[in-house]
């Protein structure tokens, strides 16, 4: 059972980002590339968590606070850039 | 692991799957950006959320390596920096849209509807 | 004990974040997370502002309870409201007067507000103490601010002294 939860999960998830994809590439604008790229990041950790059921391993644990940690800073840098020409003033 | 924790966890996996799906389907469908950003500031938080407390679940049932708790530190931060993220691109999208020069003399802009905005950074 | 933990909840919450991410594995580990629960706040002192006064902990927890139960039933709504049709939606960007005066809490309840579904907070005007919202649904915006005050707001106000 919990097999096949898993794998309907990964297509749910796959479909999800496919959509990010398209909002990312479709934009309008800048920002909603911006939140398409966030949004990439955090279905990307649900993604290794579920890959880390899968395989009942813990050791993709690290991968995803990174993941989480890395994608806030970036998202904060490129609005902080849209906001005011520079990140660090 | 009994059937009951089995169970339970696949029932977090899924819940959390198809909110991550709803989240993204907001962001690809809905018609302009401040309503987009509902999507993924949310339901796609939950959603991971849920797949992290699942995965909680799953390791600490495991047979050898006692509880799991590391999982909870993404989820915690992931609550916490879901509400930061949204301010910033609320903010960085009025910003664009008003159209005006980011000046430094903290002159107030007009957001979209006419309302009087404070300067992005002039909130202190 | 003023000097040695001068901020308990900062304290309090770099110990449990080490414990939580170290699984709080063993004895040591849990040393280690103490020292640094004690060093921390310590040497990071001069960053923080003057935080405002907890008085009334325990409404803490109804708060929070409250918050995660709206965080899934208003997720729902929201999800329905996302694959139904679109036209139907009235979008908002909605003014809401602050009774609070800390940006502390201004901070913890716009962070509330955007976590809660339907609602995004977008910024705190600290000259007139006002909170900008944008909502995905609200035909009627005056009821959305005066749940917004009745929910959050006044446990904020009761829970910290303000």
């Amino acid at each position: 059972m919990l097999n096949a939860a898993i794998e309907i999960a990964f297509v749910l998830i796959g479909t999800a980002l496919a959509l990010n994809l398209y909002r990312l590439l479709r934009g309008p604008d800048t920002t909603d590339r911006i939140l398409a790229l966030d949004t990439l990041g955090i279905n990307a950790i649900a993604l290794i968590v579920l890959f880390g059921i899968r395989t009942a391993s813990s050791a993709y644990f690290e991968v995803a606070l990174l993941l989480a940690l890395m994608g806030f800073i970036g998202t904060v840098a490129l609005c902080k850039f849209l906001l005011r020409g520079d990140i660090i003033e | 692991m009994s059937t009951a924790t089995e169970s339970a966890v696949a029932v977090l996996i899924l819940l959390g799957a198809l909110f991550v799906l709803l989240g993204s389907i907001g962001l690809a469908r809905l018609p302009d950006f401040l309503t987009r950003l509902h999507g993924p500031t949310k339901a796609t938080t939950l959603g991971v959320g849920a797949m992290l407390l699942a995965s909680a679940i799953f390791f600490s049932s495991g047979t050898n390596e006692g509880i799991s708790l590391h999982e909870l530190a993404i989820l915690f931060f992931l609550f916490i920096t879901a509400p930061v993220t949204a301010h910033l691109l609320a903010k960085a999208a009025l910003h664009r849209q008003t159209g005006t020069q980011q000046s430094d003399s903290g002159t107030p802009v007009r957001g979209r509807d006419g309302e009087k905005l404070p300067h992005p950074d002039k909130t202190s | 004990m003023r000097w040695l933990l001068p901020r308990p909840l900062l304290s309090a919450t770099v110990f449990l974040l080490w414990a939580v991410i170290t699984n709080a594995a063993s004895l040591a580990l849990l040393l280690l997370g103490g020292l640094l629960a004690i060093a921390v706040p310590r040497l990071t002192l001069p960053f923080w502002p003057d935080p405002p006064r907890l008085v009334r902990p325990w409404r803490a927890v109804r708060l929070f309870a409250v918050f995660a139960a709206d965080i899934v039933t208003a997720n729902w709504r929201v999800a329905r409201q996302v694959v139904g049709p679109l036209y139907r939606l009235s979008p908002a960007l909605i003014e809401v007067p602050l009774d609070l005066r800390d940006p502390f809490l201004a901070t913890l309840l716009g962070s509330i507000v955007s976590l809660t579904p339907g609602t995004v907070a977008i910024d705190v005007d600290r000259q007139r103490w006002v909170l900008l919202v944008h909502a995905l649904d609200a035909p009627d915006p005056q009821a959305l601010v005066r749940e917004i005050k009745d929910r959050y707001e006044l446990p904020l106000k009761e829970i910290f002294a303000c």
